[in-house]
């Protein structure tokens, strides 16, 4: 008896026709990483608000900037879509949504929910920040 | 892993018989269940977090430290605080679990995912009392 079995290996991703649901999933992961390293930037805010008006006028002058602005933009979608992206999963883990028309439904409606609810935010945003 | 050395050819013992009766720590659903446990916080806790944030705009460091100061506005970021970075901690160690088969770096990786979410969750959390207290 060896101490390591070779067992048969499951087929990886470029053996299977690609899917909705499987960019879906990929998406899903990149956007929870995205976040996690996002989280620093919250820090920052939090650490910069509470430390004065100097640092806080250093987190204001690179959310002004367009690229403070683009990963802000960004981190909103990001968290939209993985929110949305994860409801789907709990709807799944209740055992509900299985069937192809129902998977692909609750799949294209987390895609598009997590793209309308960021743009709905960043008009408010600019409606009641005036650009801030 | 390889928990029990091989005892060898001679051995007449199948390889269930070898492990079983050593297994369940009865944790194993843990993390999964912790996991949908947080997911469904920062449902709830969404709109108050969008609210808060929304409040922040255009408000200069004075006006900002007020508001997360307010104790409603600290106790509901220090919830979804908690929630997010236990979420995402767990999140990450499954994400190390899948791709890092290096058992050494595995382990370098899930210790390092610890250390870098408690110490965002420490610091995200001193913010919150610090404004709360006023100093």
């Amino acid at each position: 008896m060896t101490a390591r079995i070779e067992r048969p290996l499951s087929p990886h991703l470029q053996t299977y026709r690609w899917t909705l649901t499987m960019a879906l999933s990929i998406v899903h992961r990149a956007t929870g990483m995205a976040l996690y390293f996002g989280t620093l930037l919250m820090v920052w805010w939090l650490i910069a608000a509470s430390s004065g008006p100097a640092a806080y006028g250093v987190v204001q002058s690179f959310t002004a900037s367009w690229i403070g602005r683009l990963i802000a933009f960004g981190y909103t979608w990001a968290l939209m879509h993985h929110m949305l992206s994860g409801v789907r999963h709990l709807v799944w883990d209740l055992g509900y949504g299985f069937k192809p028309a129902e998977r692909e439904w609750l799949t294209w409606a987390a895609l598009i929910g997590g793209i309308l609810l960021t743009v709905l935010l960043w008009i408010a945003a600019y409606a009641i920040g005036g650009g801030r | 892993m390889s928990a029990q050395p091989s005892p060898g050819p001679k051995s007449m013992r199948t390889p269930l018989s070898r492990v079983r009766y050593l297994g369940s720590s009865h944790s194993g659903t843990k993390d999964f269940w912790r996991q949908r446990l947080t997911a469904v916080a920062m449902i709830l806790l969404i709109v108050p977090m969008i609210l808060i944030v929304t409040m922040m705009l255009g408000r200069n460091q004075a006006g900002a430290a007020q508001i997360l100061g307010s104790p409603l506005i600290a106790i509901l970021m220090l919830m979804f605080i908690a929630a997010s970075i236990w979420h995402m901690k767990i999140g990450m160690q499954v994400v190390i679990e899948d791709y890092v088969h290096d058992e050494k770096l595995k382990l370098v990786s899930i210790m390092a995912n610890n250390f870098f979410s408690v110490a965002v969750a420490l610091a995200a959390a001193y913010a919150i009392f610090k404004l709360s207290s006023g100093v």
